[in-house]
């Protein structure tokens, strides 16, 4: 019988030598005069054990990691004999990494093939746009409401409302927008869906085209992510080639189409009205709001943009899935989000579960502390605009109001963990760098602001009269957050204004970076 | 090694732009497919452009410098992308930036007098849960130390 491993074609993975392990594998087996076949699929997320080599055995699958080219050939002895070896991990789904969380929308992701559509269909997928497609509109809405579902990109808008408006809106043409300019620093996590499970996105814009009326949609991806370029588009050609897009989709009257677009390196384009700008093929200039994408979005027309993670959410709820989702989570977060742990972590990866779990559980318990094995002094959530949190604060929940209650916010789910090392005036410095190269220019407090911030900081560490200065950057901090057209600009103080408040000795001076080194 | 590109030639660029002028807002499309032939948006493209999608010169020269992706001139023969984002920076990318940068003789942003490496910092790969990252000529590398920092640099220099 054939033996069927698996490894991932995910790009973590691949730069860790994923490709190269591979190719060692299908080396060592010509040479023992095997046959085996080799299932390129996602990552499963579990980053520390990449490579992660998976072999099908009538127990389910079991795992082996890290693994490089060399072990390859004892590996494949080991699988041969069912013998013991240094890397096995037994059973994948038993790793308590993995059997801690909550997989909805990640269920498949580093399961199947994200080529094929018959993978896809063998798991459970389609199986919510075939159910859409019995429910008509009025139902569709009725689910995504019912399930709680709010926005994954990091505003948390709830998408049942978001969809009903460009449903109720007039027009003929609509159009649907999956936002994938994962720009924030600290998240991969549409990466990983789109390269892992695209249909999962797929089917969740297609099942958005139904619900509002909309046959036309773009996926805006990041030039940054060529991998998931390709995955998208591979899975688009073969979702057209078994009647899932196009023209009477799953033998229904409803026309639907995709189109990748690639983004050109500008992280502004990650806010939706700037996305929408450069889709038509413009600066990506912010745009004011009203109007609302959902009234004049996308070349004027009623638009439904979306986070990858929010339409991949969207299949599992409408294949009956609604009120399983909405019983997860705590307050107004329901669901589960699948957070990333990354940065200085001994344990990086993916981890989807309930909204609830603690930061401190996440950090210390599931992420195991630092790689380096220094003490936490700060994680950022929420990519470059998201508040540092100190260990002080570890208990706060998962949760989009208890993060917006103590001066941050969950974002897209990254976490990045910093030791003791971090020097976190330079951290203040670099988010007000950062929105100075980014800012699109439109407005005055993000575009000068954070110019003159960068100055103010450097004064600070300069230890130019600190006192005043840091009056000055609070000063900045509070015009950028309630004067700038959009989240880069007003969201920029975050970090600034938390490393202040929770690390203020780092603010002078530069002294302690020799001072833990 | 990036593919060897095309000097540029007018009929080949118009036929290039041609391909795409169907689409709906084609500005992006049309100039990344140019950089991918020619290496660069070469300036007698521009106007060609700007005319096949009925735009100003200043509308569609507006778009190609407010990207960072797009080039003015063909960047060295190799590309090396550093990740110079938050996790990178958790995980000590900043000093294999430093390496490489004393390694090249450059500075991140600067191509070297050879023409041979184009060293670049660019913000997130998505690779932050086996940081710090890079990118060779489109290949990606994560958990980089000393070691692999200074096998990537020699590899792009050959």
């Amino acid at each position: 019988m054939t033996m069927r491993l698996f490894i991932a074609r995910d790009a973590g993975a691949v730069a860790v030598g994923a490709d190269d392990v591979a190719l060692a594998f299908e080396q060592a087996a010509a040479r023992r005069g095997i046959e085996i076949e080799i299932v390129r699929t996602g990552s499963r997320g579990l980053y520390w054990l990449e490579p992660l080599v998976e072999v099908a055995t009538p127990q389910g699958r079991v795992a082996f990691g890290p693994v490089t080219p060399t072990d390859a050939p004892f590996l494949l002895e080991a699988i041969i004999s069912d013998g013991p070896h240094p890397l096995r991990l037994g059973i994948t789904e038993e790793i308590p990494w993995l059997r801690r969380q909550t997989r909805l929308t990640f269920a498949r992701c580093g399961v199947i093939d994200p080529r094929s559509v018959d993978d896809y269909r063998a798991h459970g997928g389609y199986k919510g746009l075939e159910r859409a497609l019995t429910l008509g509109a009025d139902a569709i809405l009725a689910d995504v409401t019912t399930s709680g579902l709010r926005g994954r990109g990091g505003a948390g808008f709830p998408t049942g409302i978001k969809w009903r408006t460009v449903a109720l809106a007039s027009g003929t043409r609509k159009y649907i927008v999956c936002n994938a300019d994962e720009g924030d620093s600290g998240t991969f996590a549409d990466r990983m869906i789109m390269e892992g499970d695209p249909f999962v996105v797929i089917e969740g814009m297609t099942i958005a085209g139904v619900a509002v009326g909309a046959s036309k949609g773009y996926i805006y991806i990041r030039s940054e992510y060529p991998h998931a370029v390709q995955a998208m588009n591979t899975a688009i050609s073969a979702a057209k080639g078994a009647g899932y897009l196009g023209a009477g989709i799953g033998g229904s009257s409803h026309s639907f189409d995709l189109e990748v677009r690639v983004g050109a390196g500008a992280y502004v384009c990650g806010e939706e009205t700037s996305l929408l700008e450069s889709l038509e093929g413009r600066r990506g200039i912010v745009r004011a709001k009203p109007p609302l994408p959902a009234h004049q979005g996308l070349f004027g027309k009623p638009t439904v943009i979306n986070n990858v993670l929010s339409f991949a959410a969207i299949p599992f709820i409408l294949a009956g899935g609604a009120k399983a989702y909405a019983d997860f989570g705590m307050g107004r977060s329901r669901g589960t989000m699948p957070i990333q742990l990354a940065g200085n972590i001994r344990y990086g990866g993916l981890f989807e579960t309930a909204f609830g779990i603690t930061l401190g559980e996440l950090v210390d318990d599931i992420g195991g502390g630092t790689l380096t094995g220094r003490a936490v002094r700060a994680v950022q959530v929420g990519g470059p605009l998201g508040a540092y949190f100190p260990r002080a604060l570890f208990d706060t929940p998962f949760d989009y109001e208890a993060f917006a209650a103590r001066d941050g916010l969950i974002g897209h789910g990254g976490i990045v963990v910093f030791d003791d090392s971090v020097d976190m005036a330079k951290q203040a410095r670099f988010a007000m760098e950062f929105c100075a190269v980014e800012s699109c220019g439109k407005c005055t407090p993000c575009r000068i602001g954070s110019t003159r911030g960068v100055e103010t900081i450097d004064k600070i560490r300069r230890g130019e009269r600190v006192a005043e200065n840091i009056a000055v950057v609070e000063d900045l901090c509070n015009t950028m957050k309630f004067g700038s057209l959009c989240a880069l600009g007003g969201f920029t103080p975050y970090p600034v204004m938390s490393a202040l408040k929770h690390f203020k000795d780092d603010f002078g001076p530069a002294t302690h970076l020799q001072a833990a080194e | 090694m990036t593919a060897p590109y095309e000097p540029w030639d007018a009929t080949r660029g118009a036929e290039i732009i041609a391909e795409h002028t169907g689409l709906e807002g084609a500005t992006l499309v049309i100039l990344h497919a140019l950089q991918e032939t020619f290496g660069h948006v070469p300036e007698p493209a521009i106007p060609m452009v700007a005319s096949a999608l009925n735009l100003s010169r200043a509308e569609v020269y507006g778009v190609f410098t407010f990207y960072h992706d797009f080039r003015k001139r063909p960047a060295g023969r190799h590309v090396l992308k550093l990740c110079r984002a938050e996790a990178c920076q958790a995980a000590g990318g900043e000093v294999l930036a430093a390496r490489a940068e004393a390694r090249l003789g450059v500075a991140l942003g600067d191509t070297t007098a050879d023409q041979r490496v184009t060293l670049e910092p660019i913000y997130c790969l998505g690779l932050c849960a086996t940081a710090p990252s890079a990118m060779l000529d489109g290949r990606v590398v994560g958990r980089l130390d000393e070691a692999r920092i200074d096998a990537l640099v020699a590899e792009a220099q050959r």
